[in-house]
């Protein structure tokens, strides 16, 4: 379970988030929703703390991990997996050994342990025959995928995504999400998504929190988000045509026509 | 305010990047990839440059001391004294700021704006110690070498370019010139340059690259600023050096 306590953060006079609370259940994909820039990296960053916030306090299971100094953090560290919103790659080497790169720094496995597990989470990924490709050779869906298995490689407790189906073709999008989904119940993580692709909201939202400039407007499921009576949400959700029409078959249904 | 704000950011950088290593065996590898990329790969550029340059010195030299009572070995220790003192050193610096600078700032800053940093750090690597001090070590240790190539060659470019190509002075005179009054200081003078520059141009560079924020457009903005800021600095400091160490 990871708990966010009325989290801020600002860049230089720019306020980008603002008295976040929140938590985030062990086993379930939760997802953080809301517009470009509204805030989303920012906040994933600052729970895994590349970015230190400035008020407020993130718990790690009891642990509170936004007062802890940086070696005491290399405890949770080992636990966490992330997937950036480009991948993030290392570009210099090939696919298998970005895969091994978490194992080497966490693990005192040996080689062969190290690339059976890497064949393991590659494998996981359906990415097959990719071990000695280089990143640039790969296409964008890849990519993606292969960030996941590095990410699942130290067996993590958290795991976490950034915009991890966007410039995906819908079929690979759906892919991914089922994907996310599965290792989440399979390893029991507690994950966390960003997301502002409906598609996933609707697959795998398990918990939903919207935020909108730094701001948390409304938190729910996939079950209750399309009737919500927020205004802010509805204009996020229902900005395109497609959204409208499934907007309006839902209180179709509800009032029983 | 911009200029402060750099400058206490730069020494923060400095600070985590001299940091304790974690594994030295990550960090001996790391130096041994950068002395190829940063040292090895500038040999051939470096050759060329110092050959013709020190041809020209010499060529020049003898052209324009055409007057009977200097003695024509003096074109031989002006070629030394030029090569030695400030070609080897301040302008192969310069030119290696071009090329190793620009290098270092967009590698660093396409790996921050593609988030290859952060996926360091998310694995409690510390980035820069990780990324930069090879760096630094890599250029301390090669740049040195680079000048001394450089040295030979500029002395033998002087060497061919005025005897063999326009015998502006005889092979004896070129080396007696070469020999007189010649002070072994300037060579430790030199060699103390070159590691100050090396060591403007790794970490002036590496701080660009470093905090880029944005895209690939930035990570371009900041490589032209590496080079910009490390060819201004590596001037003022060698106008500084040659006060403190030659006056
Ligand atoms: N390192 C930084 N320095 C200053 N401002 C930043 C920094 N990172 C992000 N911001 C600002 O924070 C705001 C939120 O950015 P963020 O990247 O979190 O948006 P996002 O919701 O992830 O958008 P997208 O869906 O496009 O990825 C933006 O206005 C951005 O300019
Ligand atoms: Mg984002």
């Amino acid at each position: 379970m990871i708990e966010l306590k009325n989290i801020s953060k600002k860049f230089g006079g720019h306020q980008v988030l603002s008295d976040i609370s929140a938590v985030f259940e062990r086993g379930k994909t939760n997802l953080i929703i809301g517009q470009s820039g509204s805030g989303k990296t920012v906040l994933l960053k600052c729970i895994v703390g590349l970015f230190e916030v400035d008020m407020g306090e993130i718990i790690y299971d009891s642990v509170v991990f936004s007062r802890m100094k940086n070696r005491e953090r290399k405890e949770i560290r080992k636990q966490i997996g992330m997937v950036f919103q480009g991948g993030a790659l290392f570009d210099s080497i090939t696919v298998e050994e970005n895969v091994i790169y978490p194992l080497d720094m966490f693990t005192d496995l040996t080689l062969i342990q190290k690339i059976e597990r890497a064949n393991f989470c590659l494998d996981r990924v359906n990415i097959t025959n990719a071990n000695k490709l280089f990143p640039s050779e790969l296409s964008g869906g890849m990519k993606k995928r292969v960030a996941i298995a590095r990410a699942i490689a130290i067996k993590p407790k958290y795991l976490f995504f950034d915009e991890p189906n966007s410039g995906l073709d819908p079929q690979n999008a759906i892919l991914i999400d089922k994907l996310i989904r599965e290792i989440t119940i399979e390893f029991n993580t507690t994950t966390i998504v960003n997301t502002h692709d409906m598609n996933s909201v609707i697959e795998i939202g398990d918990k939903i929190i919207f935020i909108d400039q730094g701001k948390k407007w409304w938190e729910g499921d996939k079950n209750n988000f399309l009737n919500s009576n927020n205004k802010e949400l509805n204009d996020f959700i229902f900005a395109t045509r497609l959204m409208q029409i499934v907007g309006e078959s839902e209180s179709n249904r509800k009032s029983g026509y | 305010m911009g200029f402060i704000y750099h400058i206490g950011k730069y020494f923060l950088m400095l600070k985590k990047t001299l940091a304790k290593p974690e594994s030295t065996k990550i960090y001996f590898n790391q130096i041994i990839k950068e002395l190829d990329k940063l040292g090895l790969s500038s040999v051939g550029i470096v050759v060329i440059i110092s050959f013709f340059i020190g041809a020209v010195i010499t060529i020049q030299t003898g052209y324009n001391i055409s007057t009977p009572f200097i003695p024509r070995y003096i074109i031989g220790m002006i070629t030394r004294d030029s090569i030695i003192l400030e070609f080897s050193s301040t302008i192969v610096s310069l030119i290696l700021a071009g090329k190793v600078g620009s290098n270092i700032a967009s590698e660093l800053g396409s790996m921050r704006v593609s988030e290859q940093i952060d996926a360091l750090e998310i694995m409690g690597i510390n980035s820069a110690s990780f990324l930069i001090l090879p760096k630094i070590i890599a250029s301390l240790l090669i740049n040195p070498c680079l000048v001394i190539i450089s040295m030979t060659i500029g002395i033998a470019g002087g060497w061919i370019g005025g005897t063999i190509l326009t015998h502006v002075i005889s092979v004896t005179d070129y080396v007696h010139g070469l020999q007189y009054y010649f002070q072994p200081y300037y060579i430790t003078y030199t060699l103390i340059k070159t590691e100050v520059f090396a060591f403007i141009i790794t970490t002036v560079s590496s701080y660009w690259g470093y905090y880029t924020v944005g895209g690939a457009l930035e990570v371009g903005k900041a490589s032209t600023k590496a080079v910009v800021y490390s060819t201004v600095l590596i001037l003022l400091f060698n106008l500084l050096l040659t006060q403190l160490l030659l006056s």
